[in-house]
């Protein structure tokens, strides 16, 4: 009798298995769909996701626990521009590869969070006017023979950041070399550093952050691709979108945008400013 | 969740290899170092007991993350070339092997005291008496708490996600940020971490129950 | 050495004790659903009722056999997406953690109360007693006593688990410390000991206390 037991369970619980793995994957409404506009509007309360490991874009202040960096004050600017100077601008950090999901959750209402434009992206979100001219680069340990992308060669190891756009890119420019892929940007950096790759590879931005970090490391080679920056929304949300884009131009037209980037670009050695915009 | 499965089953697979060979390296690898730390806290020599007891407590007491991450990225300053897998694996082996050896020195121990003494007495060393008397009847005790520890390596070693270590989570991750679909590819992920455990798990279950009603008659 | 003493600048040590409060928090909490919430799952297991102990023992072998990492990335991003519902970062890592160690605890649970010879069970109910009274009266206490040791040690899991939230951005301190270390490498291995001292030292005690609990209890 124990037998028989034995012998139909697995068989029923395979079966019940597969038809909880099919009503969970079939489902999918969420919260992400309201107005933001509307909501806002309504609680007074805008969250946006920003990285909290980037220096210079967005980084956690261990003294303060805030995020500081220009797409946070970006952000900041454009909430208030939109919604009044007192609107209350919440900061959610995210990584490469947890910024979309938790957009789409309606985890946060807005990215700036050092994120391309890109046309797979936009099948997924949808994204304002640029706000930040980036390009692909790497960064090696200073003396290494790597100089450029094209010396990341059969044997050579780059390192790249879990859900960017640098690792799709560098498959494109650097076939042979082989790509690891960490959580965020200071662990892939930590990794470079520890010796786990030839090189790391992210927007030309993120690594100058990093260059400040540590001047032992330097971005060789220019930059190879051409990565705009766009704000991020969810699909639907055309009319916070279109607000976006005039705060946008506005606090370009009023000087608050040329203060940002003076602020978080004006001392950085290797940065041509003027490239941004 | 099919879809993913069948378009990126080349990626599964090769995560499906990464994480079974972690797990196969690291339980010999922790068998081996927990059975000599069983030794070390059931030896008579004081100073051996004292050096297994804070190896037992120190791994034990810590997280696994912790562990694993030292060894990426702190070792490679004193060893060069120790990748994520390698000292994902490292990681597996020294936590694990904590708990192997608790489990070993608790089958040990469950073997009658009094036969080690019938041995000695009967003109075996110590080590004889170990390795043929007390040792074969330890091990079926063990048998289904390590095979249960090899189940717990299996979901432990997704920490090599977290090194760049090719596994099963870490092809979920890169699977779930290139095409979006999140849920469905943590799904498809979950199915097969199951396919690899489940059974297992089950295997022990029977075995616990069959052999301790073996060991009763 | 220099090293070290830069590592552990007030700030730093607030930042990393941030860090500690909301592991300790986040573990407390999850401490406390998990082992209600074990208990009556392993109980209903226990206690074999049709069709619903056995739905439940497979839910609770699915959850075991699964990473936990995994179920962590699930409550955080496929959740809220299937059901609907928005969690943060802190309800996301209490959820997980209190699914994924419930279902521990509820196997423990079961296995500890069957354990206790069924025999005591009949005798107790031939007296007279209700089940529920023999239960209570009878089984349970000896249960508990065999349970201590692997329920406590679940809960030192737990705690250590926690560290994987890291991945969801929990500010726990797994987290804190990787923020430090990443913003200036020369700290990773003063931070790595400070990870290592202050996680053991949560851990010893609450293994510490399964000692005292286990004998008082005996």
């Amino acid at each position: 009798m124990k037998q028989t037991h034995f012998k139909v369970r697995p068989f029923l619980l395979v079966g019940l298995l597969l038809t909880l793995l099919t009503v969970l994957s079939g489902c999918g409404d969420n919260l992400a769909q309201q107005d933001v506009m509307a909501r806002v509007e309504r609680t007074n309360r805008i969250t946006w996701g920003v990285k909290n490991d980037t220096r210079l874009f967005g980084l956690m202040n261990i003294k303060t626990g805030q995020i500081e960096g220009f797409d946070v004050d970006i952000a900041t600017a454009v909430s208030k521009e939109i919604f009044g100077k007192d609107v209350n601008v919440k900061f959610v950090p995210v990584t490469s590869n947890t910024r979309l999901p938790l957009l789409k959750n309606g985890n946060i209402d807005a990215l700036a969070a050092t994120m391309t434009i890109t046309p797979e992206r936009k099948k997924e979100i949808m994204f304002s006017d640029t706000y930040f001219n980036a390009g692909q680069a790497i960064m090696v340990k200073k003396g290494s023979k790597i100089k450029s992308v094209k010396d990341l060669t059969k044997g050579t190891k780059v390192l790249g950041l879990q859900g960017s756009n640098s690792v799709a890119n560098i498959k494109k420019y650097a076939p042979q070399a082989k790509v690891l892929q960490l959580a965020d940007t200071a662990q892939a950096f930590t990794a470079l550093k520890s010796g786990q790759g030839d090189a790391l590879t992210s927007d030309n931005g993120i690594l100058y952050g990093l260059n400040r970090d540590d001047p032992k490391y330097q971005v060789v080679g220019g930059t190879f691709t051409n990565e705009p920056y766009g704000i991020g929304a969810n699909k639907g949300q055309e009319k916070f979108v279109q607000a976006i884009n005039k705060a946008l131009k506005k606090i370009e037209a009023d000087g608050t945008y040329q203060q940002i980037v003076d602020k978080w670009f004006g001392k950085v050695a290797g940065f041509d400013g003027s490239v941004i915009k | 969740m099919i879809s993913i499965l069948t378009t990126y089953w080349p990626d599964f697979v090769e995560g499906l290899k990464y994480t079974l060979s972690a797990s196969v390296l690291a339980l010999i690898g922790s068998l081996i170092i927990g059975l000599i730390f069983a030794l070390f806290v059931i030896n008579p020599l004081k100073p051996l007991r004292v050096i297994g007891r804070i190896y037992i407590e120190i791994f034990r007491n810590i997280p696994l993350l912790v562990v694993a991450m030292f060894f990426y990225i702190v070792m490679p300053q004193f060893i060069p070339h120790l990748d994520g897998f390698t000292a994902g694996t490292i990681g597996l082996i020294i936590y694990t092997s904590a708990f192997i050896a608790e489990t070993i020195r608790a089958g040990i121990e469950s073997v009658d005291l009094g036969q080690m003494e019938a041995a000695r007495s009967n003109g075996m060393s110590y080590i004889q008496a170990m390795r043929y008397i007390v040792l074969p009847q330890a091990l079926k005790i063990v048998i289904p708490p390590l095979g249960n520890q090899f189940v717990n390596l299996v979901k432990n070693s997704s920490v090599l996600a977290f090194l760049a270590g090719f596994d099963l989570m870490y092809q979920g991750n890169l699977i779930a940020s290139t095409t979006f679909k999140t849920t469905d590819t943590y799904l498809a992920v979950g199915l097969l971490y199951l396919i690899l455990t489940m059974p297992l798990s089950y295997l022990m279950r029977y075995l616990e129950k069959h052999w301790s009603t073996g060991a009763a008659e | 050495m220099q090293n070290f003493i830069d590592a552990y600048s007030w700030v730093n040590l607030r930042f990393l004790l941030e860090g500690l409060w909301v592991t300790i928090y986040v573990s407390a909490i999850s401490v406390v659903f998990s082992f209600i919430i074990g208990a009556i799952l392993g109980f209903i297991r226990y206690v074999k009722i049709k069709y619903v102990s056995a739905l439940v023992g497979f839910l609770i072998d699915v959850i075991r056999n699964l990473p936990l990492l995994l179920i962590i990335f699930f409550m955080y991003f496929g959740l809220p997406n299937t059901i609907g519902v928005r969690l943060s970062t802190v309800n996301a890592a209490i959820l997980s953690l209190t699914i994924f160690e419930s279902a521990m605890l509820a196997e423990i649970i079961r296995s500890g109360i069957s354990a206790v010879d069924t025999g005591q069970m009949e005798a107790a109910r031939s007296n007279g007693m209700s089940f529920m009274q023999a239960m209570w009266y009878i089984i349970l206490p000896q249960a508990l006593r065999r349970m201590v040791p692997p329920i406590v040690s679940q809960f030192v899991s737990l705690v250590k688990d926690s560290s994987l939230a890291t991945i969801i951005l929990l500010p726990e301190l797994m987290f804190h410390s990787q923020v430090i270390y990443g913003q200036n490498t020369n700290y990773m291995i003063p931070m790595f000991v400070a990870l290592a001292v202050l996680y053991f030292i949560i851990c010893f005690l609450l293994s510490q206390l399964s000692h005292l609990l286990a004998r008082k209890l005996g």
